[in-house]
């Protein structure tokens, strides 16, 4: 049955304040666009442009290239520049399409056009949603055709809309269920064709009251799906808490939410389906938060997939008074990945950019102390682990404690028993480290075994 | 008396009854082992160290009889051991060819600069797993030693920031291969001599900026080569030991240094 809330968790400081009220703006790039091919989890894009190419936005320049894999689409008109190795935000170099940005956004042919969704059927919907190149926009990137084509439609009991948004400082989901509450219903309405015996249900921590009274007033006219208000706590915008917080189930991590009934979308993944779906446009746009304490006006904006990091940083006033962020951040700070370089591109994932005069990293390092077994990081994991052995177990290297005893790989690197930590130990690093090296050792040794046979 | 009888009887009968069951399952329950499995048992150092990648000497001696390990598995047993293995296989002796580790970067704190000040485990497969590479080449080594502390004969010493084998000291035992995440270090034979210390695939001028001693692909070094060992595949250059004479004229011409010779 479904429970207030999840097991563990942690109350990290929101800084949402910063651009809670700041309503979307709409920002068209001006400067060149790069389109990395692996945005996604899975086989990267395959290109389908060569340079010197005229594209339209809305055109597809690289195609899935497996089933796991996803559509890139440009999101800019103008001339393929390059397709070259640029760095990605991840930090390595990774191939991309570079397009020379002609400044004018005009769309390819059929673009924009309304369309009744009753009209489709099933197969055509997820059609609809594979060229359009969607992947979970919450951060992890799954492309969204497969996690909504499941073995057994009907196993599904519920829909979920995660509109939690737990990470401090972001703040664009609040901002688009506020924005765009009707539309995203429609866009769970689509979903929820495709899973018959399904319930959708709206997943939003109570910080957010005017999303939720938005979500509510819009909701009334969809029999199937209800809002499910729940108290904030960090990971509440997990998948797995999410779950557990709807359903009451908690699951292995060899299973799938689909294994339990269950399929969980980001809000913003739910709206990019609607606009697939109804609006025939393609993942073009999404909602970026560009926050911290070390720039000049924390902002929203609506912008285009593809733009730079630096110029997203330039339209909200640069760094404050001039001075460089210590701590720049895909993401918020708990669950983002640090960044160096601002001519990165903004993905189809990432939600924010988060610049911070601190490097709080660095000041905790310098408080850093051997464990004093108090015991907090067991009381706060959402998962039920036991961080402070699994440290242990990864100081001595001991892989097979660390996975088959401590169950170390259902570790979900939320962050929290690393944020609770007094002794500030970088246990959430060790534990991304760990998991690394065993899928390593997995691999090495499924290459071995399928060299024998 | 009659005590003394009915003991020995006892004790007689017992001792018939066991023996003929264990000689009965003895032969009933008879584990085949090769021969050659005991002998190479007999021969391989006996240390269980592990550093073949099987569970000990007993596991090896299992695999080399069974054809899935070579003669030459055993790293600390090394030639010697190799060629009476061989013996005990009737194998030739030709691919017990000594080999050692050796890193392919010269990046040290000089030739290369910090990019990024990189906080936390200080860990090579961590580092590598950060957004915040610290080193301004992508492909360079990172200096934290995971490779060290897996080399059972402590023959990795990490200087200025790049780490460097003893090959004196290396039995070639391939841990530091695994352990490397920039997949930096190979085995190669212990006689050769002249090596390409850059794994830096980029073209020129990105490694010019990333290192003051990155292979930059200018193709001198395939024009000195008599042996044509040489070839540059994109813009780095790579050595084919098989071809390779040690004669150092490469290193000589080598405007980068990258290739180091002796």
């Amino acid at each position: 049955m479904a429970r207030r809330t999840f097991r563990g968790g942690v109350h990290p400081i929101g800084h949402k304040e910063l651009t809670k009220d700041a309503d979307f703006e709409l920002y068209l790039p001006k400067e060149e666009m790069v389109y990395p091919l692996n945005q996604h989890i899975g086989r990267p894009a395959s290109p389908v442009v060569k340079k010197g190419d005229a594209v339209l936005a809305g055109q597809i320049i690289a195609e899935a290239s497996a089933f796991v894999s996803a559509n890139v689409v440009s999101s800019c008109s103008g001339k393929v520049k390059a397709v070259e190795k640029r760095r990605s935000i991840g930090g390595s170099m990774v191939d991309c399409i570079v397009i020379e940005n002609d400044g004018l956004f005009e769309n390819a042919p059929g673009v924009g056009e309304k369309r009744d969704p009753s009209a489709l059927t099933n197969e055509e919907i997820l059609g609809k949603i594979k060229d359009a190149g969607i992947i979970g926009m919450g951060g992890a990137g799954f492309p969204t055709h497969v996690k909504l084509a499941p073995k057994n439609a009907d196993a599904i009991r519920w829909v979920i809309a995660n509109g939690a948004e737990c990470e401090p400082y972001i703040t664009c989901d609040d901002r688009l269920m506020r924005a765009k509450a009707e539309q995203i219903l429609q866009g769970m309405d689509v979903m929820l064709r495709l899973f018959p015996n399904a319930e959708g249900v709206v997943v939003i921590e109570d910080n957010k009251p005017e999303a939720i009274a938005e979500m509510q007033k819009a909701a009334q006219k969809h029999d199937r799906i209800r809002i499910q208000p729940c108290p904030v706590k960090y990971p509440q915008g997990g998948e797995r808490s999410c779950i557990s917080v709807v359903a009451g189930i908690e699951y292995k991590i060899t299973q799938l939410p689909a294994d339990v009934g269950c399929v969980v979308e980001n809000v913003g993944t739910i709206y990019a389906i609607y606009q697939a779906v109804c609006e025939s446009t393609p993942l073009m746009e999404r909602g970026v938060t560009i926050t911290g304490d070390a720039v000049t006006r924390p902002c929203n904006l609506m912008t285009r997939i593809g733009v730079s990091c630096n110029e997203l940083l330039t339209y909200a006033g640069g760094f404050k008074d001039g001075v460089q962020a210590a701590k720049m951040m895909a993401g918020g700070p708990m669950m983002g990945i640090a960044f160096d370089n601002l001519t990165v591109p903004v993905q189809k994932n990432n939600n924010a950019l988060t610049f911070l005069r601190t490097d709080e990293v660095v000041e905790a390092e310098k408080l850093q102390t051997n464990c004093i077994r108090c015991g907090r990081c067991n009381r706060v994991c959402p998962m039920g682990l036991t961080p402070q052995m699994m440290s242990a177990a990864f100081a001595k290297r001991d892989y097979d404690r660390y996975e088959n005893k401590l169950h170390g790989l259902e570790c979900i690197s939320c962050g929290s028993c690393a944020f609770i930590c007094p002794a500030k130990r970088p246990l959430t690093q060790e534990f991304k480290v760990a998991k690394a090296e065993i899928m390593a050792i997995k691999r090495e040794q499924q290459a071995k075994e399928g060299a024998k046979k | 008396m009659s005590a003394i009888v009915i003991a020995t009887v006892v004790i007689g009968v017992i001792g018939i009854v066991v023996g003929v069951a264990l000689v009965y399952i003895g032969n009933k329950f008879h584990v085949e082992v090769d021969e050659r499995e005991t002998a190479i048992r007999e021969v391989l150092p006996g240390n269980n160290c592990g550093a073949c990648g099987y569970a000990g000497c007993d596991a090896v001696a299992a695999a080399i009889v069974s054809g899935e390990a070579s003669a030459s598995a055993c790293p600390v047993g090394g030639a010697p051991v190799a060629e009476k293995i061989n013996a005990i296989m009737g194998t030739s002796a030709e691919a017990a060819e000594r080999r050692v580790a050796f890193v392919r970067c010269n990046g040290s704190c000089d030739n290369t600069f910090v990019r990024n000040n990189y906080v936390g485990i200080k860990d090579c497969r961590a580092a590598s797993l950060s957004g915040l590479q610290p080193w301004s080449c992508d492909y360079g080594c990172l200096g934290f030693g995971s490779c060290a502390t897996v080399c059972p004969q402590n023959a990795i010493v990490v200087k200025d920031g790049v780490a460097s084998v003893d090959h004196e000291s290396c039995v070639g035992c391939g841990l530091c291969v695994k352990a490397c995440p920039k997949k930096l270090i190979e085995l190669v034979p212990y006689k050769q001599k002249t090596f390409v210390r850059c794994m830096n695939p980029d073209k020129g001028k990105d490694v010019k900026a990333a290192c003051q001693t990155g292979c930059i692909g200018c193709r001198l070094c395939t024009k000195q080569c008599e042996a044509g060992a040489i070839s540059v595949e994109g813009s780095l250059a790579r050595i084919d030991y098989s071809l390779c004479t040690n004669c150092g004229k490469c290193a000589e011409k080598c405007p980068q240094k990258s290739i180091v010779t002796g």
